[in-house]
């Protein structure tokens, strides 16, 4: 064969598979699209977005406390602000997470053949109160003591107490600016490419039912 | 029901499509939430209420710190007495034969009487021979006579006075309780307590749970918590200190322990005050269990369809004639 020649491509190669069901399945037109139904045209398509906006400040502003280390806010103005910056960045997170759930709910939005995205929603949720209650137990002032106190018993009495130890900072902190970011992005990135996948959901007709 | 079809191109058939530009949406939303988030930040700053130290406990209520230290060689506080994960001295909390708090044993061993008050006295003993003979005293009697002491010691603290930081009760046969006590309370207010309940053999330390189990143990931390509304009965786990928004979202699991049958002796099946936090994790669990299946429950997932929430959210749409 001369070199010059292109190689054909193997149909059983995996690089070749993946390749061809990423363009089936997510098409550089579905990632990114220039279009999109006329329907879409309510404030409430936006609360997804700025949930999205809303974690991006929040992961920012964290990787700089993480950056700085836990003590840094406390004795520090330009600490005391990134720390604001990040507390703020995360009410934001919830209140449009939690619009954008409401929303979502009041279009039906599973339907479709999406009733799995709506469900990763739901678990991202879920992992987020998760990741904020671990921030409450690191900030290292009064209101970590007092949670951790309190927050002991229900964790023991479920069991989990054993494994996932509230007093325990150590754990709290590692737990709160490496695992569960990382798994509540990876889950978010999953959210978008489904929905990016199969597109928004048609509005409700008469005598479609919600069903997924 | 209509299926998703095999690609969105099939799927959209039909539908008038407009133009539309997402990576312009999305650099607007950072712009305009960064805005918001930063604005807000700037004007309203933080919460970060100091924390309270074993040293500030015992200087602030001496009474209160010697009362606990007390009842911890007495085996009657809450971590004495509470079983799974820290120790085998209590049951735990069970819904019938659901005990989870039992299933994975002593992970984090707890021994109060040792680990907060015997132990550090037995490390500030090398040049102190009063304490060191009042523990050998301690260490030596039965635990009847332990128990008078104790029993004794504990009917006159209600009645100490404090002065210069010390406590004195009136005089009893307290055997050496009084020597220890002085001793723990005086190392304590040094804030050498802080250190020594952080002790475990290594250099490095991150795990807190020694020190804030005996403070959750007194009453000054709690009594700081409730000047902030942070206590269970004040739906404690979303608030915060100051006038800032806490945990809001847990509103929902904060509730269930304001209400019956969680705030009831008596309780409903089995569920009540005692095994409030086992039986409100196992209902939060199913409700949100509830949530991820909505599209696969009648009733909640056919609400959408019966409230017209959605014609206002695709009024365009269902506008006789853009549907056209």
């Amino acid at each position: 064969m001369n070199a010059a020649e292109p190689i054909p491509e193997q149909p059983s190669s995996w690089t070749v598979r993946t390749r061809r069901a990423i363009d089936r399945h997510l098409p550089m037109d579905h990632l990114l699209p220039v279009r999109q139904p006329y329907f879409v045209g309510s404030w409430v398509y936006v609360f997804g977005v700025i949930t999205i906006a809303a974690l991006v400040w929040v992961v920012a502003s964290g990787v700089v406390l993480a950056f700085m280390g836990p003590q840094w806010w406390h004795d520090s103005s330009v600490g005391r602000f990134f720390n604001s910056l990040h507390f703020w960045s995360v009410q934001l997170f919830f209140i449009f997470m939690v619009l954008h759930l409401w929303g979502q709910y009041f279009m039906a939005g599973w339907r479709h053949g999406r009733a799995a995205t709506w469900a990763i929603g739901v678990v991202i949720f879920g992992i987020s109160i998760l990741t904020a209650f671990t921030g409450y137990l690191s900030q290292q002032n009064f209101d970590s003591q007092f949670i951790a106190v309190n927050a002991k018993d229900a964790m023991n009495g479920a069991g989990v107490g054993a494994f996932f130890n509230v007093l325990n900072f150590g754990q709290m902190y590692g737990l709160h600016i490496m695992l569960l970011p990382i798994g509540v992005t990876f889950l978010v990135v999953v959210h978008i490419v489904m929905v990016r996948a199969r597109g928004v959901v048609k509005p409700i007709d008469l005598e479609g039912g919600t069903r997924s | 029901m209509k299926s998703m079809g095999a690609t969105q191109e099939e799927y959209y058939r039909g539908v008038r499509m407009v133009p539309y530009d997402l990576v312009k949406e999305l650099m607007l939303a950072l712009a305009g939430v960064g805005i918001l988030a930063l604005a807000v930040s700037a004007i309203l700053s933080s919460p970060d209420v100091a924390p309270i130290t074993i040293a500030t406990w015992a200087q602030s209520d001496p009474v209160d710190f010697v009362t606990t230290a007390t009842n911890e060689l007495a085996g009657s506080t809450t971590s004495a007495g509470y079983g799974n994960p820290y120790n085998t001295n209590g049951s735990g909390q069970a819904w019938g034969p659901i005990a989870p708090q039992t299933w994975f044993g002593t992970r984090i061993p707890i021994d109060s009487a040792t680990t907060f008050v015997i132990e550090p006295l037995q490390r500030g003993t090398s040049s102190n021979t009063e304490l060191a003979t009042a523990l050998d005293t301690w260490q030596k009697a039965d635990s009847d006579q332990q128990g008078k002491w104790n029993d004794a010691y504990t009917k006159a603290l209600p009645t100490a006075t404090v002065k210069d930081g010390k406590v004195t009760v009136p005089d009893g046969d307290y055997g050496p309780l009084p020597v220890m006590m002085s001793n723990l309370l005086g190392i304590a207010q040094t804030g050498g307590l802080d250190g020594l309940l952080m002790v475990n053999g290594r250099f490095y330390q991150t795990d807190y749970t020694p020190a804030l189990l005996f403070m959750g143990d007194g009453g000054y931390l709690a009594g700081q918590a409730q000047q902030w509304n942070l206590l269970g009965d004040q739906w404690g786990m979303m608030n915060e200190t100051g006038r800032y928004p806490g945990q809001t979202w847990l509103w929902l699991y904060t509730m269930w322990y304001q209400v019956p049958p969680f705030t009831s002796d008596s309780g409903f099946l089995g569920l009540n005050a005692s095994n409030a936090d086992l039986g409100i994790i196992i209902l939060m669990t199913l409700l949100t269990a509830a949530l991820a299946l909505v599209p696969l429950i009648p009733i909640l997932r056919d609400i959408p369809r019966w409230v017209p929430i959605h014609r206002l959210i695709w009024r365009g749409y269902y506008a006789p004639k853009a549907r056209q």
